[in-house]
């Protein structure tokens, strides 16, 4: 055998094996989302959306408690952190790029978008549940609205980074003051950008579990206010799937299918929009 | 004169009330790690050094050590890397070289799109339906062809270390992938051109060009893939299996930190066992904190010298 057949060969190998690896990585994942589509599409029906849990064994009920709780606390989560990462990007990117404080952030941020959400679970139970104690909606939201943060600090950071610099210079050879400058002109360029990064933060919290473990706990009751025990999707999930019994087991796929497709729903919407824009 | 004096000071209000965010995600990573360490304190003085390796964990007589969760917690990660490196590299590779030109981007959307799966479904998917797949299959063909290794010993039950981490190197596969085909589009076209012009072959272009060219980025994706599975608890709590013991073999079920935070942590009775949980947590971000820390200085680091 020659030196080019050798090569051939090898070639040939490493080829069909990395083939075989894109073939695999395929095949397991459209087996894993086939399986939440067939078993969760099967579970879900008007109940499902409309009544509140049955308890533990009997048939039928729904989950709708912890649909609107999911949507609540994340709709809280995000109403604390989007302003709070708004304006500690537009600090990274407008005054912070070389200064210490604006590093230490910056560092501190990616630390933190990769942080295990478990931990954030155990800090907040720490600080608000043991606090106010007791379990409450407030905690699940500040959990989630922690892991958010972080995300929302670093897009919108590169979002305003991302804008123009002829944009800044023409706002202010016209006399615009920079905080002028900053809210009427450059967060109206990066504003598609910032969304995004937004919805994608989103996209992330809406299936996260481990911070609400601790937090929000659940609950099969509708909720009073955000200060007791809330049901929620995710934590509802986890509870059903470790149950014994078969209905609660198809519930949990129900959920997770709506999970799933909620999440996936929303990050093909921001990449579209990400898309036509660059 | 009074108005550019009042623009001014809008400006300064602006920046100041900017800096007082940027300066609250500092203080929030500060308050995380001391709130942490204070509440751990009850266990720290209790077990001392000694609680990262004691392998006793006994709620009854409050005797508690971290060895089982953290070997579990290392090991788990450990093997979903073996796994999901060479897989993810592999299909990084058809990505940017073999695949045909209508495939790539469809199919790397398809790999983007499987990172943002929350990981509950991961876990749940390995539940009900990898690890009965394990038990009834996998397992017992691994235990008659290989069962002379003690790895690969024991009886087979499905959830367990292998399984676990199964779950976990295909969650962190679309990651590890994504990442890794995007630093090879950045090699320059230039370069393996020139190497196919030379009379390479792919694998070759591949070996020499793209692999040497991206490894920073390729080394920087796994580091942070790492940071991921070392932390990931709902993917994990599902399948490994919550049992306190030590075992050569993969198939006995075992435990991460996070699977016993997530099991244990709202039924903690005792004011030591809890602060011994919060331990745990303490332990977890801090190894999690080094892995991400390396991985942004080696990234940085890249980014200094491919400026040069």
């Amino acid at each position: 055998m020659n030196n080019m057949q050798r090569r051939k060969i090898i070639n040939g190998t490493v080829l069909v094996l990395s083939t075989a690896a894109a073939m695999i990585g395929l095949v397991m994942l459209t087996w894993i989302l086939g399986d939440v589509a067939i078993k969760g599409a099967s579970a879900i029906n008007w109940d499902f959306f409309t009544q509140l849990p049955s308890p533990p064994g009997d048939e039928g009920g729904g989950l709708a408690n912890a649909i609107v709780g999911t949507l609540l606390m994340t709709v809280v989560a995000t109403l604390i952190s989007v302003p709070f990462g708004v304006m500690a990007g537009t600090y990274l990117s407008e005054f912070g790029r070389q200064t210490a404080l604006g590093s230490t952030a910056r560092f501190v941020a990616d630390i933190l978008v990769s942080a295990p959400s478990i931990v954030i679970g155990v800090f907040v139970y720490l600080l608000v549940v043991k606090t106010m104690g007791n379990f409450s909606g407030w905690a699940g939201a500040i959990a989630l609205s922690i892991i958010m943060l972080p995300v929302i600090t670093r897009t919108t950071e590169e979002m305003l980074r991302m804008v123009p610099k002829e944009m800044r210079e023409s706002a202010l050879a016209l006399g615009a003051p920079y905080c002028k400058m900053l809210v009427q002109v450059i967060y109206r360029c990066a504003m598609t950008g910032m969304i995004t990064g937004i919805m994608l933060a989103v996209a992330r919290v809406a299936g996260e579990t481990a911070p609400l473990l601790f937090t929000s706990l659940n609950s099969p009751y509708w909720m009073q206010s955000m200060n007791e025990p809330m049901a929620n999707m995710t934590v509802a999930l986890f509870n059903y799937a470790m149950s014994p019994y078969d209905d609660w087991h198809a519930k949990a796929w129900g959920m997770a299918f709506l999970i799933t497709m909620s999440v996936l729903v929303v990050t093909i919407i921001t990449r579209i929009s990400l898309h036509k824009r660059s | 004169m009074n108005q550019a004096t009042r623009k001014l000071s809008g400006d300064t209000i602006f920046r100041a009330l900017t800096m007082t965010f940027a300066a609250g995600v500092v203080l929030l990573f500060v308050t995380l790690i001391v709130v942490l360490w204070k509440e751990s304190q009850l266990s720290i003085d209790a077990f001392g050094f000694g609680f990262l390796f004691s392998s006793d964990w006994n709620p009854v007589t409050e005797k508690f050590g971290a060895w089982i969760p953290i070997f579990g917690t290392l090991v788990s990660t450990f093997l979903a890397l073996l796994f999901a490196i060479p897989l993810s590299l592999g299909i990084a590779l058809f990505l940017t070289e073999l695949a045909p030109a209508w495939l790539r981007t469809p199919f790397g959307t398809a790999i983007e799109l499987l990172a943002a799966i929350p990981s509950i479904v991961y876990g749940m998917w390995g539940l009900f339906v990898l690890a009965p797949l394990m038990a009834d299959h996998v397992q017992p063909w691994l235990g008659e062809h290989l069962g002379f290794i003690p790895l690969f010993s024991g009886p087979s039950m499905g959830i367990g270390m292998l399984t676990a981490s199964l779950v976990l190197a295909l969650m962190i596969i679309p990651f590890i992938a994504s990442v890794t085909r995007d630093v090879f589009l950045m090699v320059p076209q230039n370069l393996k051109e020139a190497a196919y012009g030379l009379g390479c072959t792919t694998w070759e272009v591949a070996r020499d060009i793209t692999i040497p060219y991206g490894k920073k980025g390729i080394v920087g994706a796994v580091f942070l893939g790492m940071g991921r599975a070392l932390g990931e608890t709902m993917a994990v709590t599902f399948v490994i299996g919550n049992a306190y013991h030590l075992s050569w073999s993969l198939f006995a079920p075992g435990n991460s930190i996070a699977s016993t935070l997530a099991n244990e942590f709202t039924e903690a009775d005792g004011d030591l066992y809890l602060s011994s949980l919060i331990e745990l947590g303490l332990v977890l971000f801090l190894i999690t904190f080094t892995v991400l820390t390396l991985a942004q200085l080696w990234l940085r680091r890249g980014m200094q010298e491919s400026d040069r």
